[in-house]
């Protein structure tokens, strides 16, 4: 029995038919709140700046699933072992699992909406706005989101920073709002928010650190507590999350930000598990569904035997932001390191700070460093040693390696094979031409340099020019072949 | 032939480019134009260097020119005669065949063999020995591109249109082609398009791309098909998708895109290693350009997952709309001569000729008519080439071995469980040109024809039917395979007919295609000879044959192509802190597949005379090795013995071994047999592996 059909959810029930396909050892129930199968929620952004339509974020549908759609769950007894959902339907289970994810956050501002009294946590947002947690959000938004409207986005976290450009992109003329010195400040040093609010202020968002929202009014705008207001037509909230852990507090399990679990994903009650968002382990990464999908793998295979022996370790965290031509990653703790550098280019949108420790990377910061970022997410991924070249793996292509000029004749030491189909030697080029091949046919003939691809042709002019200009008499002047030495 | 000098026109003996050569009645090779245009007819020919010293071949000091026979496999070999070699051969055939049934003889073919010796050898298998144990060793090579290919567009041909189409194209995604090293003189069709080359190593064909304004993506051995997922979901999230050609010549692309869809290139980037804006940065291009072709080889095909990499890189070229349009396309790089017309004629475990399946009753009906067989006589599939070597000498597994134009213990993983098999065997009979390592093996030795000594037809790499023609007589004592074949049926005293003559064996097979998705009907010696250029599907004599597949419908009954819902599954085994490398295998340019023949010719093995271990400098420091050291690179089933090459370019988690050698050389002791769950391809590309300082006195 599976409790939330988001993205971990629908991975546990595919990892478990993986291992089970026919349901020999494992018979799968799912209760869903939300009114449609799941679908993938990390495109949401990618759906809200116009790369991808609604229809096309669905998840695979998994078959040999009893799936309730619409469906939530209310109440588990741990004794009877039954689930009661809000439909009157109770569900008998032998293993239970949380996958109920976890819901965006407002915080308590007037006029936002949200909580008993119509601020803060837990209740719906006000007319005008919208957190954007899952497609409904996403829908609302991008109804608002028509050229020229103007919409303050609340929060400089990944999902804001996301949803802030994803808007301009669309033509809206987008405020964010930061309570903090800089942006994303969890995975981010100050110098990486600087060259980040640098780049989303390129692309059209007016960016505001430092600054706390206190009062929102569809009428005039948003306030905020430096005394200026904004004017908006309509606010998106992406100010944190907070786990689902309702359900499992009121069934006595141990709950802290979300359900704690070991390293088999169990509760205290070993046939209770959580995983993804509503989970709380020291190892996870909150907030990437990485870590869902790592754990969903790991109970999949303990609940369907599998791998008895499988345990969830944690999650290597590495943090990409998903907003156009804006490459970011986060990866890791840059204050966990032995050896620490530094590279600030805010003109070209460039920045990284990388951390190792023991030869290992441990963590870095890469802004506008694609290629980097590539190589060094895979060290730390890896555990592999770091190259003894720390710059140049920094800078990745950024800095384009010294490409040797094609080689001068002169200088090409005379072991260089000109034409690779056919190992060819410069040496044998110049013992040709003295043996009397003075042209580039009858090189090319008695050689074969040039009969394969014939993609050395021109090297081999090259050879025969400088033969010319060094020795035009042949063999009885100079000898050109002892420039090899260079 | 060339009437003023008396010189034979017929084609190189080695890649399925199968360059034009002109062989003097003295063995001399030159270069002949085989790819020629309308618009350059004028265009010369071009060789490697493996072409330009083939000849060497032919007089070759270590020919074999003689049967010979052995008692027992630690004795020496004993000349004998024809009849003789063959008599013993057939007796004990027969003899095993009575005590353990047919299944107790198997036959195991080559993607080097005529069409012809394809042909009349799956047809010995099927109707003199009546066993089902016959595959191929393009099993190696071609089975996991055959097999998607089929899968999406309803027939297999490696490219659906001619070399010469290349030379216009404006860019070519490379996904695991060396072809600078492995096919160079395609490379000439290749010079005017920006090149994007997917390698883990920085090759000659990487540096050409780098050279040409393409890009060079190095991913981890084994993730493929991650990074083909994520160029995929960044085509249809950046707007590049062809959707009205979807719509019009497609089905499939919603549960495509459902798997798809959960590749970010950021999420791809992680298991590949390849910048995501490397990957948008490619469909960018692919989706701007009109005239663009994607273009697989071994590197995205030799894998336990090969088959659904393959699949990735076609859901790709189809999202982008390649396939079937004027100017683009997909395709695969045939590796062997004849690699595509090898994987026709029915020497495949499971195939009858004309690209048949064998569990087809029409199929079954059809070709047992030609052949004047009761159709039930027929046996069912049989084993795939791994499999089958790994049933040798076992319980229900058989007992002799008949191979022809290959040398598994090199070519084939897991080397020494290969030598342990073949000593199992009650029978080994190996009928080769030179003595190769399995023919050191064998309890009967057939010394057979090559290339320039005999009649036949190959299909090259675009299914265009060449003709080898015959320039100068084998040496006396030695048989073409063809004469093998027949004189073995006649002593077993088989049912049908075995001509030795390759037409007679052509036009037999001509008739046994007809109807079949490789239909060669229309093709005959007699129009080649008059200088057609014939493709496949070629139905009748006055069918011009079919140099451009897919044009206005692809193969599938509906006459759409099928995207084919794949995930990414990575390598069978992971490294861990005792096989902490990943080794990948390839090719040099001057060796051939086992090197049993480029390792004889003195200008090749002076080239690269040894096996060598290419390594990135730092990873060979924290091993303790230096450049030039020998290495041991072991794995989890074997040890290859090999000189260190530091290579900076080369990825520092991997390492690479050519597979051209034998012995403790032999890369083949460290791959790994995991099979392909559709193509029953080995995952020769990646396993795991350490490194460390040769063990003393290893060489």
């Amino acid at each position: 029995m599976v409790i939330g059909h988001g993205m971990v959810g629908a991975r546990l029930t595919e990892e478990i038919r993986r291992r089970d396909p026919d349901g020999e050892r494992v018979a799968l129930s799912v209760l869903g709140a939300e009114p449609r199968p799941a679908y993938n929620r990390v495109l949401l952004s990618t759906v809200l700046a116009g790369g991808l339509g609604a229809g096309m974020v669905a998840l695979p549908a998994v078959p040999g699933v009893d799936l309730h759609v619409g469906v939530a769950a209310t109440g588990i007894d741990r004794v009877a072992r039954v689930v009661h959902a809000d439909d009157g339907t109770t569900h008998p289970y032998d293993e239970l699992v949380l996958a109920t994810g976890c819901r965006a956050w407002l915080p308590p501002v007037e006029g936002l909406g949200g909580g008993e009294d119509g601020v803060g946590d837990g209740g719906a947002p006000a007319p005008g706005v919208s957190v954007f947690r899952d497609l409904d959000d996403c829908d609302r938004i991008r109804a608002a989101a028509v050229p020229g409207a103007r919409i303050a986005v609340v929060g400089g976290g990944l999902l804001g920073v996301e949803a802030a450009r994803g808007l301009a992109g669309r033509g809206v003329a987008v405020t964010l709002v930061h309570p903090r010195t800089h942006l994303m400040e969890q995975r981010l040093d100050a110098g990486a928010g600087a060259v980040l609010a640098a780049a989303l202020g390129a692309a059209g968002v007016d960016v505001r650190c430092g600054v706390t929202a206190t009062a929102w009014d569809p009428a005039t705008g948003l306030d905020c507590d430096d005394g200026s207001r904004i004017a908006a037509d309509g606010v998106v909230v992406a100010a944190g999350v907070r786990a689902n852990t309702a359900l499992a507090a009121e069934a006595g399990l141990a709950v802290d930000r979300g359900v704690l679990v070991d390293d088999r994903l169990a509760t205290a009650d070993g046939r209770v598990h959580a995983v993804g968002d509503c989970a709380q382990h020291t190892g996870a990464a909150p907030g990437l569904v990485q870590s869902g999908w790592e754990q969903a793998a790991v109970l999949a295979d303990l609940l369907t035997g599998a791998d008895p022996a499988a345990r969830y370790r944690g999650t290597r965290p590495v943090t990409r932001l998903k907003a156009a031509g804006i490459d970011l990653a986060a990866l890791g703790e840059i204050e966990s390191g032995d050896e620490l550098l530094r590279v600030s280019d805010p003109r070209g949108g460039r920045y990284g700070v990388l951390a190792l420790r023991d030869d290992r990377v441990t963590g870095a910061v890469l802004i506008g460093l694609p290629d980097a970022t590539a190589t060094i997410t895979g060290l730390y991924d890896s555990g592999a040693p770091a190259p003894e070249d720390r710059l140049a793996l920094l800078l990745g292509r950024a800095v384009p390696p010294d490409v040797a000029p094609a080689a001068e004749p002169a200088r090409m030491p005379g072991s260089t094979v000109v034409c690779r189909c056919n190992t060819v030697t410069k040496n044998t080029l110049v013992t040709t031409w003295r043996a009397g091949a003075r042209d580039v046919e009858a090189l090319c003939r008695r050689t074969r340099a040039a009969t394969g691809c014939g993609g050395c042709r021109d090297a081999v002019r090259g050879i025969r020019d400088w033969l010319e200009r060094a020795d035009p008499a042949g063999a009885t002047g100079a000898d050109p072949a002892r420039e090899d030495a260079a | 032939m060339d009437e003023a000098a008396g010189r034979t026109a017929t084609h190189c003996p080695y890649c399925a480019l199968q360059c034009g050569q002109w062989v003097s009645p003295s063995g001399e090779v030159d270069a002949r134009a085989v790819y020629v245009t309308k618009d350059d007819p004028t265009r010369g020919g071009g060789m490697c260097q493996k072409g330009w010293t083939s000849s060497a071949l032919l007089t070759h000091a270590h020919r074999l020119t003689f049967p010979q026979v052995r008692d027992s496999r630690t004795g020496g070999f004993r000349e004998t005669d024809w009849a003789g070699a063959l008599g013993t051969v057939a007796a004990r055939l027969a003899a095993l065949r009575a005590e353990h049934g047919p299944d107790a003889v198997a036959v195991l073919g080559a993607g080097g063999l005529t069409n012809e010796k394809a042909y009349l050898l799956g047809k010995f298998a099927r109707v003199a020995l009546g066993t089902s144990q016959i595959d191929y060793n393009g099993r190696f090579c071609m089975s996991s591109a055959a097999a998607a290919g089929n899968r999406a567009f309803g027939v297999d041909r490696g490219l659906p249109f001619p070399v010469t189409d290349l030379a216009d194209a404006e860019l070519v995604v490379l996904a695991g082609a060396n072809v600078a090293e492995t096919m160079p003189p395609l490379m000439a069709h290749l010079s005017a398009a920006q090149l994007v080359v997917v390698d883990p190593r920085r090759t000659p064909t990487a540096e050409r791309a780098i050279a040409s304004g393409g890009l060079h993506l190095a991913p981890r051995p084994g993730t493929d098909a991650a990074l083909a997922l994520g160029m995929l979901h960044a085509a249809v999230v950046d707007g590049h998708l062809d959707r009205s050609y979807l719509d019009e010549r497609t089905t499939g692309f919603d549960d495509v895109w459902r798997i798809a869809s959960q590749w970010w290139p950021e999420r791809a980037e992680r298991v590949c290693g390849v910048a995501a804006s490397d990957m948008r940065t490619v469909v960018r291009r692919l989706a701007a350009t009109r005239r663009r072709y994607v273009l697989t080889a071994r590197g995205a095909e030799q894998h336990a997952h090969g088959v659904d990499t393959v699949t990735a890189w076609i859901n790709l070229a189809l999202a982008l709309g390649l396939p079937g349009r004027p100017g683009s396309g997909f395709g695969t790089i045939t590796g062997q001569g004849n690699g595509q017309g090898g994987r026709e004629h029915g020497q495949k475990a499971d195939q009858l000729p004309g690209y048949r399946h064998i569990t087809d009753p029409a199929a079954r009906e059809h070709v047992a008519s030609v052949w004047g067989v009761d159709p039930s006589s027929l046996p069912g599939p049989g084993r795939s080439a791994v499999e089958l070597l790994d049933s040798l000498g076992r319980p229900g597994g058989p007992r002799a071995l008949l191979v022809f134009g290959s040398n598994v213990l090199v070519s084939a993983p897991d080397a020494r469980a290969v030598a342990d098999r073949l000593a199992a065997l009650d029978l080994l009979v190996v009928a080769d040109v030179l003595p190769g390592e399995t023919a050191a093996r064998a309890d009967v030795l057939l010394p057979v024809a090559q290339w320039a000594e005999e009649d036949g037809t190959t299909t090259n790499l675009e299914g265009r039917v060449l003709r080898r023609r015959r320039a100068l007589a084998p040496p006396p004592g030695v048989r073409t395979d063809l004469e093998v074949i027949s004189g073995l049926a006649a002593a077993l005293d088989a049912p049908g007919a075995f001509p030795a003559d390759p037409r007679a064996v052509f036009d037999e097979l001509r008739r046994a295609s007809s109807g079949g998705p490789a239909d060669y009907t229309g093709i005959s010696y007699a129009r080649l000879d008059a200088g057609e250029v014939l493709h496949w599907p070629c139905p009748s004599g006055g069918h011009p044959g079919t140099p451009r597949l897919f044009a206005e419908r692809f193969a599938h009954p509906d006459g759409r192509a099928r995207l084919v819902p794949v995930e990414h599954a990575g390598p069978d085994e992971d490294v861990d802190t005792d096989f902490p490398l990943w080794v990948t295998t390839g090719r040099v340019l001057v060796h051939y597949q086992s090197g049993a023949q480029t390792r004889r010719v003195a200008a090749l093995a002076a080239a690269v005379p040894e096996v060598f271990v290419e390594v990135h400098p730092e990873t060979a420091a924290r091993y303790g090795l230096a450049d030039g050291d020998l290495a041991d690179v072991t794995s989890r089933r074997g040890t290859t013995t090999a000189r260190v090459r530091c290579v900076p370019s080369l990825r520092p988690d991997t390492v690479f071994l050519p597979f051209h050698f034998g012995g403790a050389g032999a890369a083949n002791n460290v791959t790994n047999p995991a099979l392909d769950p559709v193509s029953r391809m080995p995952e020769f590309k990646v396993a795991a592996v350490r490194l460390e300082p040769a063990r003393a006195g290893a060489r």
